[in-house]
């Protein structure tokens, strides 16, 4: 029952994820060419990327913190400072990851 | 002499792609490991990477999948991370009118965001020829292929990385990096910023909704403060 749940919810995701890809693709003739919908579409990548940031950052096993005494939330502050210098994702993660290891070792 | 044949534009798609897995190597195995830690057995993990094969949101799958959320919701969650997709499906549409259906289905399914990236290049500047379109598929297929590889890895070391290492934070990393790509102007990082304060209360909503709570909060506002960007962009 609950692979069966699993195998149809991943494909209802997957089915939904190519459809999105196919759109222009196959039906651009046919879809509206309106300038609100490519204003809107333009803060999607910020507004979904900052909500899956928040709670990756303040939220611990289930637990809010979001005081001073979270590493992540300082190692998160390197790797925004990294991406802006750099652009590059790889450099981003190494920064950020060396920066919570050191701060889990200094006070953990 | 400009080679235009399948198998030269196909390789200089290859070609294209390489450098870039090496920022999607490392997520693909951050992936299997964080898909096994959220519950998922090893198995949906490997197979959400050719069915559903979109990295942030496959994370976004594994974390509400152990959290029981409603497949609806799930679903719909996984649009709204893809929509950016819409985008580059609207860029290539016109470099692909004219081939056939299952030309359209196989790029459709390979068009990621690594893909695009490394292909939109060469469909928008380079000579408009019969088989330019081979070359996306060099770049989507290098791609599909370093995903499904990389994930395997992450699912087969995932048992052997300690917790300790906090390696679930190189997520949060790889989403860092991608949105300061995504800001271009003051409005976007309102946008960022107005989601992700909304997003910590918004998870107390029912039925998982507040990721979808949030993002849409995030767009409003970033609609609303489009006025006082600058006239450059």
């Amino acid at each position: 029952m609950s692979t069966t749940r699993l195998l149809l919810t991943m494909a209802a995701c997957g089915l939904v994820t190519f459809l999105i890809r196919l759109s222009f693709i196959a039906f651009g003739r046919y879809l509206p060419d309106d300038p609100r919908i490519e204003a809107f579409l333009r803060y999607v990548p910020p507004a979904i990327l900052g909500a899956l940031i928040g709670p990756e950052i303040f939220m611990l096993g289930g637990n809010l913190n979001a005081t001073s005494d979270n590493p992540r939330l300082w190692a998160a502050l390197v790797a925004l400072l990294v991406a802006r210098l750099t652009r590059s994702v790889l450099a981003t993660i190494a920064a950020g990851m060396g920066a919570l290891w050191a701060i889990q070792l200094w006070f953990g | 002499m400009f080679d235009d044949s399948p198998r030269a534009e196909f390789l200089g798609g290859v070609r294209a792609e390489l450098p870039l897995l090496l920022g999607v190597v490392p997520f693909g195995l951050i992936f299997g490991v964080l898909g096994l830690a959220a519950g998922l057995p090893g198995w949906a993990v490997v197979l959400s990477s050719s069915l559903i094969f979109a990295g942030s949101s496959q994370v976004v799958f594994a974390q509400l999948w152990s959290g029981a959320t409603p497949p609806p919701v799930m679903a719909a969650t996984v649009g709204v991370v893809n929509l950016r997709h819409l985008l580059y499906s609207a860029a290539v549409a016109d470099y692909l009118r004219d081939l056939p259906w299952r030309w359209k289905l196989l790029l459709a399914y390979l068009l990621t965001d690594e893909a695009f990236a490394a292909a939109i290049g060469r469909l928008r500047d380079g000579p408009p020829t019969a088989h330019r379109h081979w070359f996306l598929c060099g770049t989507g297929f290098t791609l599909w292929a370093g995903w499904q590889l990389s994930t395997l890895a992450g699912v087969l070391l995932g048992a052997a990385i300690p917790e300790s290492w906090s390696l679930d934070f190189s997520i949060a990393l790889t989403f860092i990096a991608l949105l300061v790509l995504s800001v271009h102007k003051r409005s976007d990082a309102w946008a960022a910023i107005a989601a992700a304060a909304v997003v910590i209360p918004a998870l107390a909503l029912p039925h998982k909704s507040g990721l979808l709570v949030a993002a849409g909060v995030g767009i409003a506002v970033g609609l609303f403060m489009r006025r006082f960007d600058g006239k450059t962009p």
